[in-house]
């Protein structure tokens, strides 16, 4: 089996976002970068599928250089091959990402034969745009299963649940397919010493993709309004504890 | 070309609560245009459109177009898309709306993979005008970005709860039913829902319950949530987690409340040993009231908490615990 996993590298923001003078970024002097919770999740489980069936698994991001540190952590864990389609770090649309990453996709299946599995996040952590899965699907015209918490393969078939109200609604796709997975839908490893050593020494193909028009084209970004609430601080004591009394009684908790 | 149009999904036969949010934003739309008509698309037959008609027109719905195939029997994204975009293709629209829903974001998407068109989702407010400028989240609402939406018509989803839950105007005439048959493909219905498998569960559902009581990584090990829940079963609450205490494996991602969790809207959240990053407090700022116990004064969740006690929760909670079980045995 061949697994291709996407993954977009985005700022580890605390517990306040600060933007950039010019409004059009975060403010990233002071923060560490990590990929969305739901693409950690598509790197572990494109990891396990090839540990199961075997096969070759491929990592690949659209970003700038720096993104190969999120290359590398998804070597660490195990995927065998990463590619890179380096960018100048500005913000690129949902249209053109995925207009690059499938002429990307167009040439690995080239060289290498079909990806049997296309795994991403349900959505990315910043931009959050919900759509990049599908428009590669489509492009590529293979069918998609979004918000996938649960994942099996077995036969060329795929076997995708998702949560609904109340219960799970079942998919099942035959390959190749493209799967947007969510948090929850595995526990990702921690990468192991050696792992991080062998990522280190590991090539990482390399691209810079032509960027097409698209949209929707970002003009600034800006907080929200949203007032801090005005804390009323109960103590530490005894005193505390009769006051959280008071408010369970106020909210009919006792 | 000012008519809009909004995809709605039905619930027992009525237009859910997103896709009624859906239909006010495309009003404000209208106006904004100066007064085209709101026409909603359902995947429906033509007579369960005609039971819904009558409510819809209190909506503002003038027309409403039935998307209507045999094949069309259980959820199809792509199916959905191709409905859609026949009405579309029928009459000119200024825009597709869909509500913010899983299945109104991926229908949405699908359409603007199908056309190369822009879609945004999660749009709190929409200028048209020569070129249309849209208000739209990212970081599931944390941040806001301002950004030119072009496209004809205009794709966009309406970000959960970015309108206040409309009321029916009374009086108002029921909308138009229009029946269409699209031609749908065999490659349409290859992503479809097979079956759905129910949850039966009697844990009192986060999403809905009306005291969370969360813990993060301060309860120091998977054991110390032995006394969250303890508390929990007192008060009926749901137990809540970071994502710290689901990615270190003390508790189940079921319980995680945050950006890639769960949203909770209760009355009442406590925050136990939570620091207050932005993609946890995005789950939990919609409840009434937030009490954050947390040994550092100046954790972040203190500015957006109701009340804070600055404390161990290994001290703290056991005492709330004690006098709770006093109060319900006088
Ligand atoms: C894209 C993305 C999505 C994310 N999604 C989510 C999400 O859905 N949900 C989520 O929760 N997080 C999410 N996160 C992670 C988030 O950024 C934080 O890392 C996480 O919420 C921190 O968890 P915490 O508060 O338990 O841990 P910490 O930040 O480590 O805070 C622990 C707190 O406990 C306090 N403490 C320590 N000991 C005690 C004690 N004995 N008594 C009382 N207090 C004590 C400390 O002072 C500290 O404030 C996401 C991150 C990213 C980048
Ligand atoms: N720049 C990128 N590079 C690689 N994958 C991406 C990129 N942007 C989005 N994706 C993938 O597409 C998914 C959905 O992204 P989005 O449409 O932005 O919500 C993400 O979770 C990633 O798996």
């Amino acid at each position: 089996m061949r697994i291709l996993a996407l993954v977009k590298r985005v700022p580890a923001t605390g517990g306040r976002i600060t933007l950039a003078a010019d409004g059009r970024s975060i403010d990233t002097t002071y923060l560490g970068f990590v990929v969305s919770p739901h693409e950690e999740c598509a790197v572990e489980e494109a990891v396990r599928l090839a540990e199961a069936h075997g096969g070759e698994t491929v990592v690949m991001t659209l970003g700038p250089a720096e993104s190969a540190d999120q290359l590398r952590d998804a070597l660490a864990i195990g995927i065998d091959r990463a590619v890179h389609l380096e960018t100048d770090g500005s913000d690129w649309d949902p249209l053109a990402t995925s207009a690059a990453i499938v002429d990307a996709i167009r040439d690995l299946e080239a060289e290498g034969g079909p990806f049997d599995l296309i795994l991403v996040g349900n959505e990315s952590a910043d931009a959050g745009g919900y759509q990049v899965g599908i428009r590669v699907a489509v492009a590529l015209g293979r069918p998609c299963v979004n918000g996938a918490k649960a994942l099996d393969v077995d036969g060329g078939v795929a076997r995708a649940r998702r949560q609904a109200k109340g219960g799970w609604e079942v998919f099942e796709v035959p390959l190749p397919a493209v799967v947007g997975v969510r948090e929850g839908i595995n526990l990702p490893r921690y990468p192991s010493v050696p792992g991080r050593l062998r990522a280190k020494k590991k090539e990482i193909a390399r691209l810079v993709p032509d960027r097409r028009a698209g949209g929707p084209e970002l003009i600034r970004m800006r907080l929200p309004v949203e007032p801090d609430r005005a804390v009323e601080m109960l103590g530490s004591g005894p005193e505390a504890t009769s006051r959280v009394l008071e408010i369970l009684r106020e909210v009919g908790a006792l | 070309m000012s008519d809009v149009l909004v995809l709605v999904e039905l619930v027992d036969g009525a237009a859910d609560r997103l896709s009624l949010e859906a239909l006010a934003f495309a009003g404000t739309l209208c106006d904004r245009l100066g007064g085209g008509a709101i026409h909603a698309a359902l995947i429906a037959s033509a007579d369960d459109a005609a039971a819904a008609a009558g409510a819809l027109g209190g909506f503002g719905v003038s027309t409403l177009h039935a998307i209507a195939h045999e094949r069309l029997d259980a959820y199809a994204p792509q199916a959905w898309a191709t409905g859609l975009a026949a009405v579309a293709a029928a009459a000119p629209f200024a825009a597709v709306i869909g509500p913010g829903s899983e299945r109104g974001t991926e229908v949405l998407a699908y359409l603007g993979a199908m056309t190369s068109a822009p879609m945004a989702a999660n749009v709190l407010d929409v200028r048209p005008g020569e070129r249309w400028s849209i208000t739209r989240q990212r970081w599931a609402g944390s941040l806001l970005e301002e950004a030119w939406l072009d496209g004809l018509p205009h794709l966009l989803t309406v970000a959960a709860h970015a309108v206040p839950e409309p009321a029916p105007a009374t009086g108002a005439s029921p909308a138009t039913v229009v029946a269409l048959r699209p031609a749908l493909d065999d490659a349409d219905l290859v992503a479809r829902v097979i079956a759905i498998e129910s949850s039966a569960s009697d844990r009192v559902e986060l999403a809905e319950a009306k005291i969370v009581v969360s813990g993060g990584r301060g309860l120091g090990s998977p054991a110390a949530f032995a006394m969250l829940d303890e508390l929990a079963g007192l008060l009926g609450a749901a137990v809540g987690v970071s994502r710290v205490a689901t990615s270190l494996g003390w508790r189940p991602h079921a319980q995680q409340v945050g950006q890639t969790g769960t949203r909770v809207a209760p009355d009442l959240y406590i925050a136990c040993g939570i620091s207050g990053a932005i993609q946890h407090m995005v789950g939990c700022k919609s409840a009434k009231r937030i009490l954050a116990i947390n040994t550092d004064r100046d954790a972040p969740i203190f500015d957006k908490a109701t009340y804070g006690i600055v404390g161990d929760v290994h001290q703290v909670i056991p005492a709330i615990t004690a006098e709770v079980r006093r109060a319900r045995g006088a």
